[in-house]
Order: structure tokens, then sequence, then C-alpha cells
């Protein structure tokens, strides 16, 4: 039976892993993501479904436990927040090159280095250029309520195993913290041994039986081989473009002006929506929902529609780099955003709109993202 | 009908539970509901506050820079949160240790003793849960028997058994709640 | 006597594991790593426990260890090889998980998850071959490298004063309870190649008996890192590197020796 509950970002991830039939969890505390393991442990998850649910001795080795699950077809999945994400890169690009199936969690907080416990979304570059070395993307999906705390898991796990790549659910401290009605899912079954063998032992490392070995490694030492091994993971991110983008317009058939925002971001971009129809400003909201792959067309078409585009993010201006290549110069873009873990509020978004786009958009169209900053 | 409140104290009143039971009372007649806490070292001894949202529609923000209503627990919060209640708008306080008293005219100033009637019902502990009365005397957004519902809940069943003590409290602060009258005020409830 | 006399059955001491490829070996001539490989697959497959086996290889020499072990493996970033095999052995406890690392990997980089993996007694086999030099990145300073041997980062020798002694590592992990047996071998006589072999078998077996880690460190040569011949490096690890690592069991069925 799904059932409806009132829980935080973090808790509703991971009931939601476990009603997934995700088989393990390796993680290690941080804050503001610590509700992830400890909702787990608290709920006995071997007992409940058999999965493995071990706090590891850093994130490093928790990335590589999720490598090692993943390398044999299991459902494997981590969360930390920035700091912690930065240690596991070396094993993220592992599990890209590897051609693994994985779920990683990041519930953002405020940097760089040790930075705040506070909300932020200052690691969307290195959610979506890379982050750790190598030629690979992930598949980001960009949570903004309680509820897509939870839905999202599934989802990623569905992306990361269409493609054998791992997934990146981009949350912060906002939506991690925050507690929101959801709607959990029924309990689906853990996969058997035997259907996992039937359905990856063409690439998982399960035991060689009946086959040739199976191998996982991302080394190629010949650069011939290393180079169709990069085109692979290219025609995957292709595919992803054409078939797995989502973004959410909101109040966008008559804008003529129009926020970008993704996350936490976007739901108070949403009030700020609301503050200005009601001022009688025409404003939509564009939504990514995946950050790779970025609603770049959309961005294009809209681009004809209104007179200017603010990328609201509570950083000193990233996603708005794509946003104007998306845009292609056809419109001013700036960059609204606050940092260090101070939240924007919805009348300071409406008051950087007015400044920056409804003011000086039609005359400034190549402000640097410098002169951008509060 | 959305209703946009903080409730703002010291870590420890009970801050955080209350926004957690009025939340829960508004998912039991079927209404979105958002709460959104202040975390990490604030909480430890210091200020504690949190964002509640209640409403018919799916709720926007979470976080917010003006409320409908302001449950101000400690000076330090009505220092901050008194000029954050919009015109019109509902300020609850208890007046147990507040030096400078609300000064604003264009709002609803109501008081009510929470510590001190908890502590004559004997049990500190439900000082939180007066005070949430003396808010839904003021502003009935959810009815009674969705509040004990709420709570049933919020706590964990071994709690269960303090529930009419909790309906007790919630109906004290329903009672003893009281305007605030400031000379020249406008704003009549 | 002709050569046919001495091709017998009987006269034969060292084969090739059915479970070796055929892929010609990456390690130099004279290198213990083919060895130890071999003996690895052999135990495997005198077990008749392929279909159950996964192997984690690391960084290092033994990187492309896959190449040569024809049975299903994963390549683990370098010194997280413990993890990987921690993952494996929790969500498959029925399977027969190994690690097969070097000095760098097991002890410098990964001494973290090599430790932890250890207190945690993950029903696991980790096998350490130690030669005391980094020979696929060519022949820099190990943590085992030993007081005074030269490396292209210690060209003088080690210098205990400034680059610390060489670590113990199968001592230190010997002290944790969840290692259940803890020895030292070599390869490169026949004498030992049996009584490493036995080691390894043992460990398996333990893993059958889940009875948490089996640590087999194999103390080998490098002899292009040591800038010697073969017959040179063996005797030099004889009277050197056996003098500070000495052979012999550390721990057995739980207990210290």
């Amino acid at each position: 039976m799904s059932e409806l509950k009132l829980m935080k970002g973090n808790e509703a991830l991971a009931e939601a892993a476990i009603r997934a039939g995700v088989d393990a969890y390796f993680g290690y505390p941080i804050t503001p993501q610590s509700e992830v393991i400890e909702y787990l442990m608290s709920q006995r998850p071997e007992k409940r479904t058999g999965m493995v649910v071990l706090q590891a001795e850093s994130e490093l080795a928790a990335i590589n436990m999720v490598y090692g699950a993943a390398s044999t077809g299991k459902k494997a999945m981590t969360s930390s927040s920035s700091p912690g994400i930065s240690l596991k890169l070396e094993g993220i690009s592992y599990l890209a090159g590897a051609e693994l199936p994985a779920v990683i969690v990041n519930v953002v907080r405020g940097g760089p280095g040790l930075g705040t416990i506070q909300p932020s979304q200052a690691d969307y570059f290195q959610s979506v250029k890379g982050g750790g070395h190598g030629d690979y993307k992930l598949y980001v999906l960009a949570p903004s309520s309680v509820q897509e705390m939870a839905d999202f898991v599934e989802d990623a796990f569905d992306i990361a195993f269409k493609y054998r790549a791992p997934v990146l659910i981009l949350s912060d401290g906002l939506i991690g913290q925050m507690m929101e009605k959801v709607t959990l899912k029924d309990q689906k079954e853990r996969m058997s041994n035997e259907e996992l063998i039937k359905k990856y032992g063409n690439w998982a490392v399960t035991g060689k039986k009946d086959r040739e070995r199976n191998i996982i490694t991302s080394l190629d030492l010949q650069s011939e081989k290393m180079e169709a091994r990069v085109h692979r993971l290219l025609k995957k991110y292709q595919q992803m473009e054409k078939e797995d983008l989502r973004f959410e317009k909101i109040h966008c058939e008559d804008a003529e002006y129009l926020i970008v925002a993704y996350g936490s971001s976007a739901r108070i971009s949403q009030k700020a929506v609301e503050l200005a129809r009601a001022k009688g400003i025409k404003v939509g909201l564009l939504r990514p929902i995946t950050l790779f792959p970025f609603p770049k067309q959309q961005l294009l078409d809209l681009a004809a529609q209104v007179k200017g585009i603010l990328s609201v993010e509570l950083n000193a201006g990233q996603m708005v780099e794509d946003v104007q290549l998306a845009v292609q110069h056809k419109v001013p873009v700036l960059h609204f955003g606050r940092t260090g873990g101070i939240i924007h509020t919805p009348e300071e978004i409406l008051e950087a709109l007015e400044q920056k786009i409804i003011k000086n958009g039609h005359t400034r169209h190549h402000k640097t993202r410098e002169s951008s900053l509060l | 009908m959305t209703e946009e409140i903080i409730i703002a104290g010291f870590g420890g009143q009970g801050v955080l539970s209350m926004g957690k039971i009025l939340a829960y009372s508004g998912i039991m007649q079927d209404q979105e509901v958002s709460w959104m806490p202040s975390y990490g070292p604030e909480m430890r001894g210091g200020t504690a506050n949190v964002t509640v949202i209640l409403s018919d529609e799916r709720i926007s923000s979470p976080y917010l820079k003006v409320y409908d209503t302001a449950i101000i627990l400690n000076q330090q919060s009505m220092d901050k949160f008194e000029k954050a209640v919009k015109p019109g708008g509902i300020l609850l306080y208890d007046p147990n240790g507040i030096s400078h008293h609300p000064t604003r005219t264009d709002i609803g100033i109501f008081s009510v003793d929470g510590a001190k009637l908890a502590a004559e019902m004997g049990n500190k502990k439900i000082f939180n849960m007066v005070v949430l009365g003396a808010f839904l005397k003021v502003k009935p957004i959810v009815k009674l028997e969705n509040v004990i519902e709420g709570l049933k809940k919020s706590l964990s069943e071994r709690y269960h058994h303090l529930i009419p003590l909790n309906k007790k409290a919630i109906t004290m602060g329903m009672n003893k709640v009281k305007p605030y009258i400031i000379k020249d005020t406008v704003f009549h409830n | 006597m002709d050569i046919l006399d001495i091709i017998k059955p009987e006269n034969q001491v060292f084969c090739k594991s059915r479970l070796m490829t055929d892929a010609t070996l990456s390690y130099c001539p004279g290198c213990g790593h083919g060895t130890a490989h071999n003996l690895t697959m052999e135990v495997i497959d005198e077990m008749g426990i392929v279909e159950d086996t996964i192997g984690v290889a690391p960084v290092g020499c033994s990187v492309l260890a896959y190449d040569f072990m024809n049975i299903d493996m994963t390549q683990a970033a370098h010194g997280r090889a413990p993890a990987v095999a921690t993952a494996i052995a929790r969500t498959w406890p029925e399977k027969y998980v190994f690690t097969y690392q070097g000095d760098g990997d097991l002890a410098a980089i990964g001494t973290a998850e090599t430790i932890h993996t250890c207190n945690r007694g993950e029903n696991i086999v980790i096998i350490f071959v130690n030669n005391g030099i980094y020979g696929m990145t060519g022949g820099q300073m190990a943590p085992t490298t030993l007081a005074g041997m030269r490396s292209s980062t210690s060209p003088y020798g080690r210098e205990i004063e400034t680059m610390g002694s060489p670590l113990k590592i199968t001592e230190l992990v010997a002290n944790l309870p969840g290692v259940y047996y803890a020895t030292r071998q070599a390869v490169h006589t026949h004498k030992h190649v049996r009584k490493t072999k036995k080691a390894i078998r043992k460990a398996f077996e333990n893993i059958r008996l889940k009875k948490g880690v089996s640590f087999i460190e194999i103390v080998s040569n490098c002899n292009s890192g040591w800038k010697m011949n073969p017959v040179e490096s063996n005797a030099w690890m004889e009277e050197n590197m056996f003098a500070y690592f000495p052979l012999g069991d550390i721990k057995v069925n739980g207990k210290l020796k």
C-alpha cells in the first residue's frame, strides 16, 4: 500500500530507497544529510528487505563500496554533502569509466572548503561539468520537494541501469531538512541473485558460470581502446539528451520575463513569480529537473518570447553560464543568488528581477557575471 | 487558504515539534504542508525556528521573508521576527523572558503565559501545546480533532498516553490567550 | 638420462593453472607475481569454486591481474580494493571474494581501507605482495622499502629519520580481532611455493567457514626496481627482506603466534 507521511527530505529519500528494493547503501556522516544513514539504520533494513547498510570509514571507502556492489549488478547507492562528494569524485569517475550503474546523492551545503552546513547550490559545476577526472558526465536529477526526494531514488536507478552509468541526485540542505507531505510507493522486492544473473550476467561480475569471464575495469592502456570507450560514453550522453531530459514550465505561456531555477531555488522563485504576477509583471519559471541533460532547446525557444532571463541559484553564478550558452545571447541573461548558506527570499528574487532584468535588460546585453553578483 | 507561520524560540522549547504537530494537523484535513527548520549549531542551546505553511494549494516557497503569523518565544526571536509579520497578520508571544514587548500597531498581537501555565499544570514540556492552543484560538485554521490526530501521528506510540494531557494543555492555551493592547492600535481581530 | 625421463607427472613441481589465461604475463622475468597468480588460481580450481569466486585487482603492477586470471574480476581504484571487496562480500555473502594487492596499494594509499576492512572482519582473502618498491611507476619508495634501500625517490637510501621505518602491516592487522589468519610467505623456491599454496588454500577455506579476514603477505622480489638480475634479487631478498619481514604464520585460527 502506498502511504502518506510527513517526512524530512533526507528521511523520505532513505525510506524510498528501502521501498525501491535498493540492495546496498554505503555512507559516512556529514551534515546536512546524516539523517539518510540514521534513518536507514533505524529501520533495520537487513530485516525489512535484506538491504545492506554500512557506515564506511570514509567517503572514499563508501563510494568504492558502491563501486564494488555495482560491479556485481546490485543496486547500490551513497549519499553525502559537498566536502564529502569532493572526496568521492575519484570513485565517481571510476564508476563512469567502468560503466557501472549507481546512485549518488549530494545534499549540498555551502563551500568552498569546510564552508557552512547551511543550504547551497554551489556544487552545480562539480555536478554537471564532470567534477572528477576524465571525459564523463553524470545524469543529474535536482529534486525540489520532499516528494521528489522520494520519487527520484527509483527514477535515478532506472536511468543508472538503462545506461549503465552513475546518476547524481543533487539536493541541498533546504530540501533535505524540510518536512513535507510525501506519498510513499509500495515496497518493491529486491531482485534475486538468479534474476540478477539472468538480467546482468552479460556484464556483471557474479562468478564465472556458463559463460566467459566478466571484467569490470576503467583501464585501457591502448589509446584506441580508450578512445572507443570515451565514444561509447558520449553516445550514452547523447541518448540521455534525446530521451531523458526533464523540466517543468510554470506560467511560461504569456511570460515576458523568465526565471530559471532548480531545486530549492525553483521553489522560492515560484513564490517570486506569484508576487510578480500579483504586481502585474508577467514572469514565468523554467525549472530544469535534470541539470544534465539541460533544457537547452526549451531555453532557446523561450528566448524568442521573453525580454530577459534571470538565473536564480544559491551560488555565485554557475548555471547562468549554461543558460547563456543555451540562449546564444539572444536576450540578456543575468544571475542572482545568495551564497554562504544564506537563502534568498522570494522578495529578494523579485527585486533582483526588477533591478537587473526589467530595468536594465533592454540596454545591457553583455554584463559580466561579476557585476551580476550582489 | 494559505497560512504562513514562523515559530521561533530557544532550542528545547519544543518549537520544532510544535511545528510538526501543526503540519500533521494540516495533513489530517487534506492540506498541503511544509515545515522548514533552522538547523545546525543554531539549534544547540541557541535560537531555533521553523517555518510552517498550511495551504489548500501546492506550496511554492517553503522559505519566506514575511509571515501571516509569528509565534515568538524569546527576545532574540522578537527582535528578529516582529518586523516579519505581514500587515494585518498576527504576533503571538509568551511574555516570559521578554523585556522589549512588541510595538507594531498594524498587526494583531496576542500573548499567552505558556511557561507559567505549563508549570502550573505540573509539566513544563507541554509548554508548546499551551502556545499551540493559544494560536488555534486566535486563528482556528485546524480543528482540535485534527490536532489530536496530528499528535497521534507525530508522537511515537509509547507517548500516546500523554495525548489527554496535551489536549488539556491546548484547551488551557485556548482559554488563557489574551490580546495585547497597544495604544493607537488599528487592528481589530 | 633423456629429457623425457624428466618430464613425468611425478617429477612435476609447477605448471600453469587451467585458470590462468594464455595472455603473456606483463611481469618482468623473475618476478614473483606470476607464481602468486598461478597459486591463487590453482587453489580456486582445486576447490572447485571458480563459479563463486570474485577477485578484486588493485592499482600497481598487478592492475592487469584480470588479464591473466580467468575468473570474474573487478578492478579497483588505488588502495580501495578492500572497500570494493567489502561491498561484494556483503551483498554476495555466499561468494569467495579476494583482493590481490601490492605494498603501495595496501600499505600506503589504502591503509585506512586495509585496517577497517580487517577490523570489521569482512569474510574475504587479502593477498598482499610485498616487494618493497613501487614497481609499475618505475621504482619509487614504498611503505615497505627497507632502511637504506635505494629507490628513485630515495636515491641515497631510505633514511629512517625523514622517511619513517618500513611498515610491518601484516603484524599490525594481525592484532585486529577481525583477522582470523595472518601469515607471511614467499614464492622464490619450490619449498616456499608449496607453503604459500597451503596458506592460500587455508585462507579460501576460511571464507567457506565464514571466519573473517585471511591476510596472506607474500614477500617477493622486484629485480627491475631493485636493479638486480633475478638470481641476485632472490639472494638479496633472503638476506635483507626476510630479516626485516620474517616468514611464517603470525596469526592462526584467530590466535596470535
